[in-house]
């Protein structure tokens, strides 16, 4: 036990020292995640499922963007304006291919079911099949090794917290999330089109009879929601660069987010992601670095026990 | 013209179209990250024949694929429901016969025969090891992953944590793992089978007991998480397990009672029939088991739970239940592989290979275990024959591409699978009819 103890205390002095340094990457981290959560949780209110292609939503962004900084990098890194303009090109290929594989997706993997009003289980085997065949088309098309995006722009230190620096790339993240979270917030919240989602999401046999054209909704949701992935594909390829399988494990603890926040609940959503991101991050410390996917898993599966509601709770179809 | 686009024939015909062209692209040659375009270019431009005889290119060839398509469907949609009729006419006599039990049972002998057999009749030593390594092992893992997806309607995803068990099992007893094996000194592989079913039952009792008191969805993911874990500690516990580069020393099983002694060899044969044997001994318990009450109760739980439980069904026994009768036949195949190969390495146990199992049970006919034996004899062939003789553009990642778009067509067109269980179909059909009218409630997919 004095052991263990001494272990403990060793590692929190570690904690103690590096805290704001693995705080600020978790931010960045849960950050993308959040991005990508807001997909499942936006999916899960209209449908009531887990969409599980939206990995392959996340791989698509990732490589359109990883093609666009390819034809626009040369030979130097860009600087200035030149950056700023790949990166806002990049996320607008990225926003478009996601939105694209998500409404692919949904028209070919969920429609036919939703025609024949298919029990849930088809829904999940369907949606596995999208997944795989996606990522795996990808793999023959693009090449199986990952390979990393040229760098549009110089990573130095912008400024420092507590001593720890602040990327260029975490800022980056930060912008592009909290313009596209706002934007959400916006969108859901205060439009007709935002009425029309949440009514589905609370009752889409009501809102049918009241004029909402469900099958349109649907379509925007997995829009709206693949755009997000799609962008947050792009921003984590941009340091850990692309590979066919790239979805698979961000998007398993997006999903993880999803549920900490409360599936169905978008702004529990990014809180979900951010406190995720921070833990996982943290953690680092006292667990080696190959068992961070274990904690992300151990985190979901004790939610889904002790408080499956998650931290905001469900909602579906109230505002935010 | 948007009229003339929402005719049905015109509708059909565009979308035969543009599953052409997929089927073009993920049949054509592969791209890479130099050229990226290559693959996509590669497969409509290439140079390709119609069997030999006209020198052209693919994308002619698949045009008119694409038009002959077009012409079957609008064939089958204006005689179809005739022919069908016919069809199911002269098929019900021979139904009836076939649905008696003798007849069953003898249908089921001369199977057994035939595979008693077959490894004399392919006198080839790729497809006597494929038939161990590719379809036996599999046909006992599919009817396995059957018990849970199939009879309890549970879907996982993580069974393949149950197999690497099973293997790991098998290793530490024989003595070829860094961890000392049972009782201080290694033991038989056959020794492995106890322990085996021991651990795996365990292990499904522990993962089912807290998880399976969740909603379906997460259900799915929690054991994907699972299966996760299990391969992140075999990669990475060096000290226990041999981590990455995993173990190369399991010994051959040696049969030895009284004066009887057979040692399991190099040679594929005699592996194939201590897997069958695994696999009959199975067929037999879980059709048995299908058929009795626990059967009955995992069909009330899978058609409706509400409903079973206030008959006086505790559903999270009978679903704990079947997690752990199914993971015993992962188990039993993860002995039979790590003492047939004599080596594992944790990268053979993925996400990947869970969800090939699904497919087997899916392409079947989840629920039907006839059906799964079929499908997963069908798929596996295919699978030994596509790596052993692959077709030109094709690489052994693309069978995925194929087990993916196979998912969702059974899913659209098939979902009770090619051989389907009655029951199964029944129910089915009955949800679907039962949510007609209420275009929302389908919608939503139902809290079921």
């Amino acid at each position: 036990m004095g052991s263990f103890g001494h272990y403990l205390a060793a590692h929190f002095d570690t904690l103690k020292a590096e805290f704001w340094y693995l705080f600020v990457g978790g931010v960045a981290n849960g950050l993308l995640y959040a991005m990508v959560a807001v997909g499942y949780t936006l999916v899960y209110g209209v449908l009531r499922l887990i969409n599980f292609a939206h990995s392959e939503i996340f791989m698509s962004g990732g490589f359109a963007g990883y093609f666009v900084l390819r034809a626009m990098v040369g030979a130097t890194v860009p600087a200035g304006f030149m950056s700023v303009l790949i990166i806002v090109l990049g996320i607008a290929a990225a926003g478009t291919a996601g939105a694209a594989a998500a409404t692919l997706v949904e028209r070919v993997a969920y429609r036919p079911l939703r025609r024949r009003r298919a029990p849930q289980l088809a829904y999940l085997i369907s949606a596995i099949g999208a997944s795989y065949f996606l990522f795996n088309l990808a793999g023959k098309e693009f090449g199986h090794l990952s390979v990393s995006d040229p760098q549009p722009y110089i990573n130095h230190t912008v400024f420092t917290i507590f001593g720890a620096p602040v990327l260029m790339y975490d800022l980056i993240i930060l912008v592009v999330s909290v313009v596209m979270f706002i934007a959400l917030d916006w969108l859901v919240g205060r439009t007709r089109l935002g009425r029309g989602i949440r009514s589905v999401a609370q009752d889409a046999e009501t809102a049918s009879l009241m004029g909402v054209n469900i099958d349109r909704t649907i379509a925007i949701t997995f829009i709206v929601g693949g755009a997000l992935g799609g962008v947050a594909g792009f921003l984590y390829g941009l340091n850990i660069g692309v590979v066919y399988n790239m979805g698979f494990v961000p998007a398993l603890k997006a999903f993880t987010a999803a549920v900490l926040g409360g599936i169905g609940n978008l702004r529990g959503a990014v809180v979900g992601g951010l406190l995720l991101g921070i833990v996982e991050n943290l953690c680092v410390v006292f667990v080696q670095a190959a068992y961070i996917d274990v904690v992300a898993f151990g985190i979901l599966v004790l939610v889904l026990l002790v408080r499956p509601t998650g931290i905001l709770g469900e909602r579906l179809g109230r505002t935010a | 013209m948007r009229e003339f686009f929402q005719r049905a024939p015109i509708r059909r015909l565009l979308v035969i179209l543009g599953v052409v062209l997929v089927v073009e692209l993920i049949t054509g040659p592969p791209g890479s990250n130099e050229h990226p375009v290559a693959g996509f270019t590669g497969s409509y431009h290439e140079a390709a024949s119609y069997f030999g005889l006209f020198r052209t290119q693919r994308w002619v060839v698949f045009l008119t694929l694409a038009l002959v398509a077009w012409g079957i469907t609008e064939f089958w949609n204006w005689r179809g429901p005739t022919i069908r009729a016919r069809a199911s006419d002269a098929l019900a006599g021979p139904r009836q016969v076939g649905e008696k039990r003798p007849v069953r049972v003898g249908f089921a002998l001369v199977l057994l025969v035939l595979a008693i057999l077959l490894p004399h009749i392919v006198n080839n030593a790729f497809w006597q090891s494929a038939l161990v390594t590719y379809v036996a092992i599999y046909v006992l893992l599919a009817i396995g992953l059957n018990v849970v997806v199939g009879f309890a309607g549970l879907l996982d995803l993580g069974y393949v944590a149950f197999y690497a068990i099973g293997a790991y099992t098998t290793a530490w007893v024989t003595g070829a793992l860094p961890t000392p094996p049972p009782f201080g000194h290694a033991l038989d592989a056959f020794w492995a089978i106890p322990f085996a079913v021991v651990f795996v039952v365990i292990a499904g009792v522990l993962l089912g007991a807290p998880t399976l008191r969740l909603r379906g969805d997460y259900l799915a993911i929690v054991t994907l998480g699972f299966g996760e874990i299990i391969t992140i500690f075999a990669n990475n516990l060096y000290g226990i397990t041999g981590g990455s580069t995993g173990t190369k020393q399991i010994p051959h099983p040696v049969f030895h009672v009284g004066p009887i002694k057979y040692t399991w060899g190099l040679a594929p044969v005699p592996y194939y029939y201590l897997a069958l044997g695994s696999v009959v001994l199975f067929l037999i318990i879980f059709s048995l088991l299908q058929r009795s009450r626990v059967g009955r109760a995992w069909t009330a739980i899978r058609e409706d739970e509400v409903a079973a439980e206030s008959l006086g069904i505790n559903p999270l026994k009978f679903k704990v239940m079947a997690f752990a009768v199914g993971a015993a036949s992962a188990g039993f195949a993860g002995v039979i592989t790590a003492s047939a190969d004599n080596f594992l390495f944790p990268s053979s146990f993925t996400l990947t290979f869970s969800i090939n199992i699904l497919v087997l049970v899916i392409l079947g006919g989840m629920g039907s275990i006839s059906g799964v034996v079929v499908g997963a004899v069908i798929i596996q062939v295919v699978q030994a024959y596509l790596n052993h003789t692959p077709p030109a553009g094709y690489q052994q990642p693309d069978l995925y591409i194929y087990v993916g778009a196979l998912l969702i067509t059974m899913m659209i067109f098939r979902p009770a699978g090619l051989i389907p269980s009655r029951q199964r179909r029944r129910e089915i059909t009955l949800y679907e009819k039962s949510h007609e009218g209420h275009p929302d409630e389908a919608l939503l997919g139902d809290d079921v």
